[in-house]
């Protein structure tokens, strides 16, 4: 039978695999946002599969937020790329040192 | 006996597209194995039951985030190729990581102790399947309980709405535009010319 643990284990997974995405893309930004999502996918697994094996149903209200969430970060995330890239012809994110921070 | 095989399936699928995300030379694929990560998802959550908010993702992630995704990734003419060059350089340190943070999940789940969670600590219990649906049963929570977070996300998503514009919006010079200011600015004496023809002349305009 499968319990809570074999989904938090594919949500571990996931999780990885966004953290390990972020790392090996460096350059390319469009993959981080996307890796970005990966997480908070997982993250919402978790979510989801507390709220089903404890039969409280507010992790799937939190996990509805979260998801709201991601959805505004991907927009603005994306508009600033653009932006970048009217700006700078390229969207490679390790010379990304314009205010010199 | 299903239940459990398509767990299995539905994972395995999820976890290999997500790592065929991360490690897709094109980055159309990566998108197209994102939604495949997505949609793989949806179905375990249809196996958490929790219906709603597969379809949810469905529709949020794979109609909206995903093919702006898509849409960026098509519109900007960039050499992706050359983003990719510096894979291998980062693999073993992104791998350690990744490793890392893998072994410390297991620690955790090792170290995981089963208890049963008293009644009184549910804040909204789940009403049987039968009797209510998911997506009724959450609408009667999220309307009421919580309505502040209801309404929040809302502004949340407003916020990002007007921000992703007033991001992009470009104003170019040489394009005429609707001068709003000019138009209800204008008074009679600018816009009407009494005149007196006589028969036969016309006006000058």
């Amino acid at each position: 039978m499968i319990g809570l643990s074999h989904y938090l284990a594919v949500a571990a997974a996931l999780f990885t695999i966004g953290v390990f995405g972020i790392f090996v893309n460096r350059k390319n930004v469009i993959v981080i946002l996307m890796s970005i999502e990966l997480i908070l996918l997982a993250v919402n697994i978790n979510l989801v599969a507390f709220s089903s094996f404890l039969g409280d149903l507010v992790g799937q209200v939190f996990a509805m937020f979260v998801l709201t969430v991601a959805a505004a970060e991907a927009a603005v995330g994306l508009a600033i790329l653009v932006v970048y890239f009217r700006n700078r012809g390229n969207i490679a994110v390790e010379d990304l040192n314009l205010m010199k921070g | 006996m299903i239940a459990v095989a398509a767990f299995y399936i539905l994972s395995a699928i999820a976890i290999a597209s997500a790592f065929m995300v991360v490690v897709a030379r094109n980055p159309v694929h990566s998108v197209l194995f994102l939604i495949l990560t997505f949609f793989t998802s949806a179905g375990l959550f249809v196996l958490l039951g929790a219906e709603f908010l597969a379809m949810l993702l469905i529709v949020v992630y794979v109609g909206a985030v995903a093919v702006l995704f898509l849409f960026v990734v098509m519109m900007l003419d960039i050499d992706f190729a050359e983003l990719k060059a510096g894979f291998f350089t980062y693999l073993p340190f992104g791998g350690l990581i990744a490793l890392i943070l893998f072994g410390q999940f297991v620690m955790v789940g090792g170290a995981w102790i089963e208890k049963s969670v008293s009644a009184e600590a549910i804040a909204a219990p789940t009403p049987a399947a039968a009797a209510v649906s998911n997506a009724e049963a959450i609408g009667r929570i999220l309307y009421t309980d919580y309505i502040f977070l209801f309404q929040s996300a809302g502004i949340i998503l407003f916020i990002a709405m007007v921000g992703a514009i007033a991001l992009t919006l470009r104003h170019r010079d040489g394009i005429r535009r609707q001068n709003v200011t000019a138009q209800v600015g204008r008074t009679r004496a600018d816009g009407v010319e009494m005149t007196d023809p006589k028969p036969g002349e016309g006006v000058v305009l």
